[in-house]
């Protein structure tokens, strides 16, 4: 898998596109902003989920038995899957028990981090996915590149190719709400043809035993009222305490993610129609390794708005797909090593350390603060690169040693003097591959001050 | 007469200057405007010469443990209890989160005592001197590591009251016509090692900042830290953009008789 760096490089490489990227998803962080500077008790409100969900996670066992106990009682089934095998192998079961072969689905990232699709695809059921993004991307056979705003990679003439390919649109036509209409008269025949509707879940609510999903098209009411099986698929760290914690998450939520007041939909499902069923898969694939680590713990406390992705500059500069993970920028980065450390060694070094990403958090993760505490994590453990610990160890050696660090210092201003040729290298001098060197002063600070100001 | 009071307040205030790097090494006038600033507004400065570096480079590179020698050297350079001054927010912020070493009681004392060059001068020395003209559009580069991590300023992404303090002293330049940019805290994309670990999306994101003051018409950038000045600078010189990076020292300090 290539590494980040290589990824964003080849995004780059078209600057047009990338400027267009950069300033779509700055937009969005624009009005985030202009939605919380609405409520004059924003950062109240994000101290108040943060402490919710410090408490949850704090008490997740018994939140959790909670609402399976409430759930059940609601007529609802629930089930429990230690990993994205036994996750996928649960949803198969049921929809073989039931002789279900077409799908529909919404809203769900987790089903992208189990690697559903495809493996019900190899068991022979179709899988549609409805919401607009997310069919769209599933119709070009790659990922979401963004957790809210999936297709935001692409631009609306990709959108009238793959359309017209695939649903057979007019070739050309750009106009949006032609595709759209196109979509969702594509999209409908799935709801009507499809047995069963899979969702996720934004919130699973201890007290009630209901669980909210929270969009913006209603594909997951769509699915759920024309199919006669429901499955909802949900990590550990879904569950909230209480109904009345729903007024923080809610607020916080569709404003941190788009600078909307609330979602379109807030769907609040309780219990299954008479006749039909509705099964809730409760996943923790390595959540609890997280949990149990004091430093990455309160990552767990993601709620998925994706404004972390939004104000991201490297995000926004690079694209989802370069971070190589189901789950892309600053808080995909602070995930993914808990999933695969060798995979994702290169993700916590995508970021500046700029810290933008843990101030818009609707719930205060310390994203940048655990960005730098992966890199400890992973350099110590030895999934950096021969170069990179030699020439550290290397630097930290000189820079302990004063005298040494003078003459390294002299040395090196000499040759940029002297011999430019050999610092101005873009072969082995990344630096000034792009950017000009320093202009060497004769005296470095310390000289001067020994010649000016020492006793 | 609160005069008198400071005249005598500051003739005591000692401080201890910390010159990163790589200022000590490329841009020794930086280091010279911040020594001169600080005599200049009666402070009794002093410099170790055996200091090198916080250790920063090593530990944002994953490996604090090689900053470990790094980070003694520095607490014995600076345990003489005076405040120590650095004309660096990034370097600032290393030190006042991750110092620590063999001699925990003074790596303590050190991380308490360390401040910004213009948080010292506005929280500390608690001054707004009058400053001569300079006659420049001067672009702001807000750095993130003291905006964020020292609280140097307001935050776009946090709903709180507007402030900044290197505004502060800037206003009070005759003549100085202060421009942000419209991203007014967008990272540069310097980012220590990140700037050669992730080249494209570095340079990428320098060029941005830079369009906007280039857009804004400014003449000089200034900011808080001079590694976000020398990656834009870097970038300026290769592509003969129409101006210059000065660190807010050499402003301040050109500015004040």
């Amino acid at each position: 898998m290539a590494e980040h760096s290589h990824n964003a490089a080849a995004f780059i490489a078209d600057e047009a596109r990338t400027n267009w990227h950069d300033e779509t998803l700055w937009m969005v962080r624009a009005k985030r902003d202009k939605a919380a500077l609405q409520l004059p008790e924003w950062e109240q409100l994000r101290q108040t989920a943060s402490a919710i969900k410090e408490h949850t996670l704090n008490n997740l066992d018994t939140y959790l038995i909670a609402f399976e106990k409430k759930a059940l009682a609601n007529g609802v089934h629930i089930h429990w899957a230690y990993n994205s095998e036994e996750h996928n192998s649960i949803v198969y079961a049921l929809l073989q028990k039931s002789g279900v072969t077409k799908v529909v689905k919404s809203k769900s990232m987790l089903t992208e981090e189990c690697n559903l699709n495809e493996y019900l695809l190899h068991k022979g059921i179709q899988v549609t996915d409805t919401d607009l993004g997310e069919r769209i991307v599933q119709l070009r056979n790659e990922a979401p590149s963004h957790i809210v705003l999936p297709a935001i990679h692409l631009k609306k003439e990709d959108v009238s190719d793959t359309f017209h390919q695939h649903l057979h649109t007019e070739k050309g036509n750009t106009d949006a709400l032609y595709l759209t209409r196109q979509a969702r008269v594509h999209l409908r025949n799935h709801f009507y043809e499809s047995e069963a509707a899979l969702t996720g879940v934004n919130f699973a609510v201890a007290e009630t035993g209901s669980i909210v999903v929270c969009t913006n098209e209603g594909n997951a009411d769509l699915g759920v009222h024309t199919a006669k099986i429901h499955i909802a698929s949900m990590g550990i760290e879904k569950v909230i305490p209480e109904a009345k914690d729903l007024g923080v998450f809610l607020r916080l939520l569709a404003r941190s993610a788009t600078g909307q007041a609330v979602t379109t939909y807030s769907s609040h499902f309780n219990s299954p129609m008479p006749g039909r069923e509705m099964h809730v898969i409760i996943l923790n694939n390595k959540r609890t390794e997280q949990l149990a680590n004091p430093d990455f713990s309160n990552s767990l406390k993601c709620i998925r708005c994706a404004a972390c992705f939004n104000t991201c500059p490297v995000y926004r500069r690079s694209g989802g797909h370069s971070y190589h993970t189901v789950i892309a920028g600053p808080i995909g980065s602070i995930l993914a090593p808990n999933l695969d450390k060798k995979a994702n060694a290169d993700l916590p070094f995508a970021s500046t350390l700029c810290g933008s990403c843990s101030n818009v958090c609707p719930v205060k993760i310390d994203i940048h603060i655990q960005l730098w505490k992966w890199r400890q994590v992973l350099m110590k453990e030895g999934y950096g690169t021969l170069p990179k610990k030699i020439s550290m160890k290397g630097m930290g050696w000189i820079l302990s040693h004063p005298r040494l660090y003078r003459f390294a210092g002299t040395v090196a201003r000499w040759m940029m003097r002297n011999m430019p040729f050999v610092i101005n290298n873009k072969r082995w001098n990344i630096w000034y591959r792009q950017r000009n060197m320093p202009a060497p002063p004769a005296q470095s600070f310390k000289q001067w001050h020994q010649k000016n100001h020492s006793k | 007469m609160p005069g008198v009071w400071w005249f005598c307040k500051l003739c005591y205030m000692k401080v201890q200057l910390f010159i990163p790097c790589y200022i000590d090494q490329f841009y020794p006038k930086v280091g010279i405007a911040t020594y001169e600033l600080l005599q200049k507004l009666g402070c009794e400065v002093s410099y170790h010469a055996n200091q090198t570096c916080c250790g920063q480079p090593m530990a944002n590179a994953g490996f604090n443990e090689a900053a470990a020698a790094c980070n003694n050297n520095f607490i014995q350079c600076f345990s003489a209890g005076h405040y120590i001054v650095c004309p660096s927010g990034s370097c600032t912020l290393h030190i006042k989160e991750h110092l620590t070493g063999t001699d925990t009681k003074n790596a303590a004392n050190i991380r308490s005592a360390i401040f910004e060059l213009t948080e010292f001068i506005t929280d500390i020395l608690k001054l707004t001197p009058s400053f001569a003209s300079f006659p420049h559009k001067v672009g702001f580069h807000s750095s993130c590591h003291g905006q964020r991590g020292l609280g140097l300023s307001s935050m776009s992404e946090l709903m709180m009251p507007s402030f900044s303090k290197p505004e502060a002293l800037l206003k009070n330049i005759q003549h100085l016509e202060l421009i942000y940019p419209a991203r007014k805290d967008e990272c540069c994309g310097f980012g220590g090692t990140f700037c050669i670990t992730e080249e494209a999306v570095s340079v990428k994101m320098g060029k941005d900042r830079l369009q906007e003051h280039i857009d804004n018409g400014v003449t000089i950038i200034t900011g808080n830290d001079m590694s976000c000045l020398m990656h834009l600078e870097g970038i300026i010189l290769r592509n003969n953009y129409p101006l210059r990076v000065m660190h807010i020292a050499e402003i301040l300090n050109q500015a004040l008789n």
